[in-house]
């Protein structure tokens, strides 16, 4: 189960100090991080569980900086790996031992806010909820939150497609930007869209959402931003079983509601965040289901009674209604804090990230629940119930010999059963490193010989954040001659990690 | 028009695939067809074979509490509105229907057609367009290899989203052969508040304005004096309001009130009649009537307004005009000429930042301007390697976007 990385080059390792000489050429001194000691700062994202200590660190400042980075990189053909905040959760900055780490963290401004037009232009490095803080004075906001809103970057975002919390109702970051800068492989720098809707070809932008830093690095960003809803009311529903949860949550979106915001948490989870931060919750629930409505007073008003009829018919056991902002905020304290919370129980756990059809959520978790008992492992869930996003926490105490190894086999087991119900194997934090292995329960052959050829059009080498993603290295002269015949694997000479 | 052409029915995803590989290795390109409403539209570079989709019909999923349907994609859009009707949901981008544009049936279209053309209506700017409501798809690629991507659920970054490559690509990447969409349900209501009373910019600006207020706006258009639907002697600014009945009266009220001092007189649509009046902006009604070629520009919301401006001063005979995406879409109607007026039109356009699409022209106009808005050098050298990683010998659709791709 452990992973395999690509082994380091021999040939780049020994061009590490001519390297070095070239960088110094492009950046200051101060952004080369050339030490050993002060580069194990970088040598993991938030996926903790594998590291790396990167050839170098580079941190450019400007557009002109990275493009001259990209073009060296290329010419000397050695591997870069782009970072942004390196809150990451599927490794996908996890550095590379023969790879420049190339940190964004310095491109950190907003560099116009257009009200006019509703969007913001920001380089990578500005935090997620930066955007809305800079633009919340006039009462606008960005709306995908993730959990990590307060570090991560919207350049990882875009990375990424980060979701979060209001994804049923204002989408994805894939559905909230308007435009990017790219650098490419070679140096070359690209804008796509703007402050217009739509490509006039291609749709390169809604392509380079959610490729996970393996097309080229971005160096600005095009958000929409929103007008925040005049009120949010939030309901705080206890149910006897998780069943009777998930059958509420269909029930919603069947009256045609579509909430700001509807999450679920299970009993380990309701437990956690009480021992964690008392807030309120219902100890006797084996499910918890927020839902945030917002919009107008009226229709606020009207949807909360529907909301809570509904919760009412399908047997809540706990109902409270937000009356004030203060209890809004309250109601969402505990969900807030669930991560954390549930770190008090283990020191360790894995944070998985399956997508689900929502109706299968009992069977899901029934499912789960064996592989817990069968691995010796405990698991808490949180769920973005309303688009059926899993976030199945698996806890372990990596002290005790043998035990990770078992929390990343269950979480395997997890995601293989979410695929085999019409799922998929990450809904928001990416495939990178962690759940690379895993592309073939999804994809074929054929299928992932595609997106890498796709990769092919931008990174002909295979020097950008190379060992993420896909589960084989490839050449992509190779690829356009393929032909793949009774089921053999291409390649049999290059190694499958 | 195009009866040289032979036409293979393809019965499923494997016709498809053999067809191309046999196209790719003699080198023949071959057109991809849904019900044909939109030939018209791209350049204009037919190909001698084509595959249909029309055999490939069926919805083979739809879980309404899901918010998901999946269908064939050869399936008329009609079948697939019709059962979203009937369970109080839609496809909330409303794809805009060609025929008022080329002529023929309404509602003809294949929902595969729907895709590749990213056809997307006036509630684009609040629900997104077509692209945003792809969540996976079947292909045959270009290589004639069958390819899934995407799935069944809302949230998925599980590889490259190819979903927004192939909407709007206009079959030059691939044959799709299955779609599964996002749905939503269904407003209760609607209604629409017009402003009346003021000049162009002036009407543009409250439209702009109103995308700022926290009263959920869902379409934001603008009507010069004159302009079909309503045909009225004044200049029209047109804001729909979606929702339950509670709440559209009261966020209609509040917007007027926010909008009071503009000096427009306000008239409200009730809810047929906004409903009628969207479906006719989603078709381009108010330019579609006049005899001419059509441009549809997309820029950012302030720049419509300025683009035409300068479009105006090159003396470009236009015939008809509105704005919707408040104020970032504008459509045009300009008196026929053999360049279309595509240089006056793009440099409008270039100034500011967006692009211009010639939507009708005649086939001889469309072979010769590009029809798309062309690119910097790097980003169409990107776009055509894209174009090769599925369709290294440029089978599908050879032309149809660029004289290069």
């Amino acid at each position: 189960m452990t992973l395999i990385m690509p082994a380091p080059e021999p040939d780049i390792l020994s061009q590490r100090d001519a390297l070095i000489e070239r960088l110094r050429a492009i950046l200051p001194a101060s952004n080369l991080v050339v030490d050993e000691t002060a580069r194990r700062a970088y040598e993991c994202d938030a996926f903790t569980m594998y590291r790396a200590l990167p050839l170098v660190v580079a941190l450019p400042e400007t557009v002109a900086q990275v493009s001259a980075i990209m073009a060296l990189a290329a010419e000397m053909n050695i591997k870069i790996v782009p970072r942004g905040a390196g809150t990451s959760l599927s490794g996908g900055s996890m550095p590379l031992e023969d790879g420049i780490l190339l940190g964004m963290s310095k491109f950190n401004r907003v560099l116009e806010i257009d009200y006019e037009n509703r969007c913001a232009r920001v380089q990578p490095g500005v935090q997620n909820l930066a955007i809305s803080k800079a633009v919340e004075e006039r009462g606008f906001y960005y709306a995908p939150d993730p959990s990590s809103q307060i570090a991560c970057s919207i350049g990882g975002n875009v990375a990424e497609n980060a979701g979060g919390v209001h994804c049923l109702k204002y989408g994805l970051t894939t559905n909230n930007i308007l435009g990017l800068e790219v650098v490419l492989m070679g140096g070359e720098i690209v804008r796509l869209g703007g402050k217009h809707l739509d490509s006039e070809a291609y749709d390169l932008l809604g392509l380079m959402t959610g490729s996970e830093g393996l097309l080229g690095v971005v160096t600005e960003v095009t958000v929409r931003i929103l007008q925040k809803p005049a009120v949010a009311r939030c309901l705080l529903l206890g149910f006897p079983s998780v069943d009777a949860g998930a059958h509420f949550v269909g029930a919603v979106i069947a009256r045609g509601v579509i909430p700001g915001g509807m999450e679920m948490m299970d009993r380990a989870t309701i437990h956690a965040v009480e021992r964690f931060q008392p807030c309120g919750y219902p100890l006797d629930a084996e499910a918890l289901v927020i839902v945030e409505l917002d919009g107008t007073q009226a229709e606020v008003d009207l949807l909360v009674s529907v909301v809570d009829a509904i919760a009412r018919a399908e047997g809540a056991t706990t109902t409270k209604i937000s009356t004030n902002e203060a209890e809004r905020l309250q109601f969402w304290a505990g969900r807030k804090n669930a991560f954390p919370a549930v770190s008090c129980i283990q020191p360790d756990y894995l944070c998985m990230d399956g997508t689900i059809p929502r109706g299968r959520l009992p069977e899901v978790l029934a499912g789960m629940d064996a592989i817990a008992k069968r691995e010796g492992l405990q698991v808490a869930n949180v769920f973005h119930a309303g688009d059926g996003n899993l976030h199945p926490l698996i806890l372990y105490d990596a002290s005790k010999e043998g035990e990770m190894a078992r929390a990343e086999k269950m979480g395997f087991d997890i995601l293989r059963l979410c695929v085999s119900v019409g799922g998929v194997l990450t809904g928001e934090h990416g495939v990178g490193v962690e759940k690379r292995d895993l592309m073939g329960e999804m994809f074929t052959e054929i299928d992932l010989e595609q997106q890498m050829r796709v990769k092919c059009a931008f990174d002909p080498m295979n020097r950008l954040n190379p060992g993420k993603v896909f589960p084989t290295l490839h050449r992509c002269a190779e690829f356009g001659m393929m032909h793949v015949s009774g089921g053999a694997a291409p390649f049999p000479d290059l190694p499958r990690f | 028009m195009d009866a040289a052409i032979a036409t293979l029915d393809i019965r499923d995803a494997a016709d498809a695939a053999e067809a191309i590989r046999a196209a790719a290795a003699r080198n023949q390109p071959l057109g991809v067809i849904g019900a044909g409403t939109k030939r018209r539209l791209g350049r204009h570079a037919p190909s001698p074979r084509e595959l249909s989709t029309r055999a490939l019909t069926g919805v083979t999923l739809y879980e309404p509490e899901e918010l998901v349907l999946s269908a064939r994609a050869g399936t008329p859009l009609r079948d697939v509105l019709t059962l979203l009707d009937a369970n109080g949901q839609q496809l909330a981008f409303e794809p805009l229907d060609h025929a008022l544009l080329f002529g023929g049936e309404t509602c003809a279209a294949t929902i595969g057609g729907v895709i590749a053309v990213n056809a997307s209506g006036p509630r684009r700017i609040k629900a997104g367009a077509a692209r945003d409501h792809l969540l996976g798809f079947h292909c045959v690629t270009g290589r004639g290899e069958i390819v899934k991507s995407g799935g069944r659920v809302m949230k998925n970054v599980t590889g490259y989203d190819l979903s927004k490559l192939v909407t709007g690509s206009f079959g030059t990447l691939a044959l799709l052969t299955d779609v599964t969409l996002k749905v939503l349900p269904k407003a209760e209501t609607e209604q629409t508040l017009l402003l009346l009373g003021l000049d162009e910019g002036q009407a543009v600006a409250q439209l702009r304005r109103a995308s700022g207020t926290s009263n959920e706006v869902s379409s934001f258009a603008m009507l010069p004096a004159g302009a079909a639907p309503l045909c009225r002697v004044e200049t029209v600014a047109a804001l729909r309001i979606e929702g339950p009945e509670v709440s559209v009266a009261t966020r209609r009220d509040a917007l007027a009130a926010a909008l009071r001092d503009s000096g427009a007189r306000f008239e409200t649509l009730p809810f047929a009649e906004s409903a009628a009046f969207w479906a006719a902006l989603r078709d381009a009604a108010p330019v579609a009537g006049h005899s001419g070629q059509v441009w549809r520009l997309s820029l950012a919301p302030t720049d419509g307004v300025r683009a035409l401006a300068r479009l105006r001063e090159t003396g470009a005979p236009i015939l008809a005009h509105f704005y919707d995406w408040a104020g970032g879409l504008v459509w045009l109607c300009l008196e026929p000429a053999a360049d279309a007026h595509a240089p006056a039109v793009r440099a409008a356009v270039d100034a500011f930042g967006g692009h211009a699409t010639l939507i009708r022209a005649s086939d001889e106009t469309r072979a010769r301007v590009e029809v798309f808005h062309p690119q910097p050098p790097p980003l169409a050298a990107l776009s055509r390697r894209v174009k090769e990683s599925f369709d290294p010998a440029h089978v599908l659709e050879r032309g149809r976007m660029r004289a290069e791709v």
